[in-house]
């Protein structure tokens, strides 16, 4: 090992809190990528929460908690809109969440064109939160956050008839629907999910950063969506794990982080690997699709 | 109602029962008029539909409809394509909602929304592509919407333990937990089942269940079949084999032109007059011959030897004469597109050879295929031929660009003086040559394909269904125009439901029959009555 201070609770902790809104946006694309869809929009959500919130916060005066309820009910709606016009009007998820992107981003950009600093108690007592760790690390409030949606979304994708029916629409839309999938009632559900948790993932970020800024976040979806296919999901729907993508999570907070440690790398050098690593990844997953199917037809075939 | 023909009564129809079932079932004389005895009369139908109706634009699909379900039987549903056969499955299923009559579950008029709601009703349907989820376990696919839950959440186990009891009553024993995509399609139909009798336990419809099965899981599949019936469930099964209509000992439902020709026990029947039914042919043995049944032909233009694909078409042993027109009948299913789509290369043959004016040659795709001579036009003209919104032009040239290649483009004059040139041969009635195919008629459409193969100046043209769905006149301007290729010398392969069509074009006929070349008629066999009567069976003394 390069570098052993890496190995450390104190890392470990900061790469929990630093990666949190990554990890909490992306298990809501995980839904989203094993039903089948993508969600362009949850980069723009965060940085319209991040807005949003502020500017209720340190311009109107409201206590963090309603502010944090009305972006988590704007959010849910927003992605209750996009589930309906994926369902109804059979655009695919990605026109639709692309136009819920712009909307979002454009949304965040007429509450202000400037970053708002957020100054208030709430936000400093839950910042404090935190649990110590032995050997001096800190598992902060939205690193707990983050680890509970994980565990959350891994019981809702793997334990329940809701899941079941988001690997049924991934696995084959036309089937499902015959089988009694509620197929409306689904796709609403998971585009809400999405938009809900980009929605926290963004008060995480505000937390993270106590200010809300209009252009923060840009490009956050494509790093959730590579997450979620280095974790082992298929873009092409009804294959995938939650815990996956935390996996995901982590090695692309790893690659960060360790390029960092170096120091003498441009912090460019992240998207490389990055690249790199989902590439390697998305070969990966084609030779295991490949081998499985030919181990299908090999017996009694032909 | 009284639009539909009655064929042949049974004079056992009345008072037929199926075997097992109490005698108490059938509560009196079934009734036949539409509206017979209203709501006093107590039929022992699980499921009934009365005078159905369904009307898609100026074309009627279902006229008066009756179709009755007995519990403890299995009811074919016979009929050529257009028939009526899957609208009225859809309505039964409620994917469709009739325009006309009325639908009875246990002697109750109900409406179905969708087929979900026909499922809570009872009524559980098999596709004939297995819908269910090959990325899921077997013990899901059986269960999703109902998993056993435990504190909300889905009890795997007792989930697992439960199916796994299920399918040893339909003699599976494979892992409940494992990917149902890892299972052969017989084993995937069997779990649709299961799902189906275990959701709605009433009545079932299995829709071409047997279309991708292979004999021994076809046998599988009967004995799943004949279980439930024993049961006391109400079978529909669609199917074009007619081996398995009397495998099954079903009664029968014929379809024709959207209308019922008959409903009966099979009793006394043969296939052949099954076939005459589907087919609304009398057989008339002194049926008129085809005058060119005496040319003689000695140019072998192309030879099929052995030729087959696995699980598509036995081997065949075909010889294609310069000048000819061979005639394929068949019904459908019988392995009559998949001939022609071996022959083109679409599906590559696995076995046997094929020569070329006396070489051998290999055909593994469309593309050697084209570069052969050979041209195809294929069945399903929307999806397979027409390229909708490209121009006449282009659709005429498309064929001859994709043999010339890549880097010889032809240009827009070329183009222009092509489409011109076999736009007119073929007589294509367009406003221009620029418009969009998908604005001329269906009998427009096929001679804008013909005039695409012409261009390419084939050597052997195979034709599948060429004049279905346009109108009389255009048909007989096909006919003309088969015949006149023909006369110029080029081989063609033309497979058609139209008997009487392939007897007046035909030099030979070949006749399909469960995905086999069954018979091989010239001369004089070449006549209605004896085409009908190859489709129907060879073995007809043995039923």
């Amino acid at each position: 090992m390069q570098f052993p201070a890496l190995l450390s609770t104190r890392v470990l902790g900061n790469f929990l809190t630093d990666n949190a809104f990554l990890g909490i946006t992306a298990v809501g694309m995980t839904f989203v990528i094993i039903s089948g869809g993508i969600d362009l929009s949850v980069g723009a959500v965060i940085g319209f929460t991040g807005v949003l919130v502020a500017v209720l916060i340190s311009s109107v005066g409201m206590h963090p908690l309603a502010a944090f309820a009305i972006a988590l009910a704007i959010a849910a709606l927003f992605g209750a809109a996009m589930g309906l016009a994926i369902h109804y009007l059979q655009v695919p998820a990605f026109i639709v969440t692309l136009a819920g992107m712009f909307l979002a981003r454009g949304g965040a950009s007429v509450i202000t064109q400037d970053s708002v600093p957020i100054n208030h108690e709430f936000y400093s007592y839950l910042t404090s939160l935190a649990i110590r760790m032995p050997g001096g690390g800190k598992l902060s409030f939205i690193g707990m956050l983050m680890v509970l949606v994980f565990l959350v979304g891994a019981v809702l994708a793997h334990r329940t008839r809701f899941g079941s029916y988001v690997y049924a629409l991934g696995g084959n839309a036309t089937s499902a629907s015959l089988m009694g999938v509620p197929v409306v009632r689904t796709t609403v559900t998971i585009y809400m999910l999405s938009s809900v948790l980009a929605c926290l993932a963004g008060l995480v970020f505000s937390l993270y950063t106590s200010a809300g800024y209009p252009l923060a976040a840009v490009g956050v979806e494509l790093d959730a969506i590579g997450a979620v296919v280095i974790g082992g999901t298929l873009l092409t729907g009804g294959y995938g794990f939650v815990f996956g993508s935390f996996v995901g999570v982590m090695l692309l907070g790893l690659v960060q982080t360790y390029i960092i440690f170096d120091g003498t790398l441009s912090s460019w050098w992240t998207k490389i690997v990055i690249g790199f690593l989902l590439f390697l990844f998305i070969v990966l997953q084609r030779l295991v699709f490949a081998a499985s199917t030919r181990a299908d037809r090999s017996p009694g075939g032909a | 109602m009284n639009a539909a023909r009655v064929w042949v009564t049974n004079p056992r129809h009345d008072n037929a029962r199926p075997a097992g079932i109490p005698a108490g079932f059938v509560a009196g004389p079934r009734r036949r008029g539409k509206h017979g005895g209203s709501e006093l009369t107590q039929t022992a139908f699980r499921m009934e539909a009365r005078g159905v109706s369904k009307v898609f634009g100026n074309n009627t699909a279902l006229d008066a409809v009756d179709f009755g379900l007995l519990p403890g039987e299995v009811h074919a549903l016979l009929g050529e394509n257009g028939a009526g056969k899957s609208t009225l499955i859809k309505i039964l299923t409620g994917a469709y909602q009739p325009d006309g009559g009325s639908i009875h579950v246990d002697g109750v008029e109900v409406e179905f929304d969708s087929p979900l709601d026909a499922q809570s009703y009872g009524i559980g349907t098999v596709y004939q592509e297995v819908n269910l989820l090959p990325n899921r376990s077997v013990a899901e696919n059986l269960f999703l919407g109902h998993q056993p839950t435990r504190f909300g959440l889905v009890d795997r186990r007792r989930m697992d333990r439960e199916a796994r009891v299920l399918l040893t009553r339909y003699g599976l024993d494979i892992d409940p937990s494992s990917e149902l995509g890892m299972h052969s399609v017989a084993v995937q139909q069997i779990v649709a089942i299961a799902r189906a009798v275990q959701l709605s336990g009433k009545v079932l419809i299995l829709d071409e269940p047997t279309a991708s099965l292979d004999r021994d899981e076809v046998q599988r599949l009967f004995e799943v079949v004949s279980g439930l019936k024993q049961q006391g469930l109400a079978i529909v099964f669609i199917t074009h084999f007619l081996d398995q209509v009397f495998a099954l000992d079903a009664r029968v439902t014929v379809l024709r032109n959207g209308k019922l020709v008959e409903t009966s026990e099979l009793g006394e029947m043969t296939r052949t007059d099954l076939v005459r039914r589907m087919l609304g042919k009398d057989i008339a043995f002194s049926g008129s011959t085809s005058l060119e049944a005496e040319r003689a032909f000695d140019e072998v233009l192309m030879s099929f030897t052995d030729y087959g694909r696995k699980r598509s078409v036995q081997p065949f042993t075909l010889d294609v004469h310069k000048g000819e027109v061979i005639g394929v009948a068949g019904l459908l299913g019988s392995g009559r597109t998949e001939m022609a789509r071996i022959m083109f290369g679409v599906d590559p043959a696995d076995s046997g050879s094929v020569t070329l004016r006396g070489k051998a040659v290999s055909i593994k795709a469309a593309t050697d295929a084209i570069g052969y001579g050979i041209g195809f036009c294929p069945e399903d003209r929307k999806a397979d031929g027409i390229f909708g919104d490209l121009s006449v032009r282009e659709n005429i040239v498309i064929a001859l660009q994709g043999k010339l290649g890549w880097f010889r483009a032809l240009n827009r004059d070329e183009q222009l003086e092509l489409a011109g040139q076999f736009g007119e041969a073929m007589d294509i009635r367009a406003a221009s040559l620029d418009m969009p195919v998908k604005l001329l008629s269906g009998g427009n459409q096929q001679k804008v394909i013909l005039a695409r193969w012409m261009a390419t100046d084939p050597d052997f043209l195979i034709l599948d269904e060429p004049t279905r769905g346009i109108d009389v006149g255009a048909h007989a301007e096909i006919v003309r125009t088969i015949n006149r290729l023909r006369n110029d010398g080029m081989a063609l392969l033309v497979i058609s439901s139209e008997i009487d069509e392939v007897v007046a074009y035909s030099s030979r006929v070949v006749v399909m029959r469960d995905r086999e070349m069954v018979a091989e008629l010239r001369g004089q066999e070449i006549n209605p009555g004896i085409i009908v009567q190859a489709i129907a069976a060879h073995e007809e003394a043995s039923t």
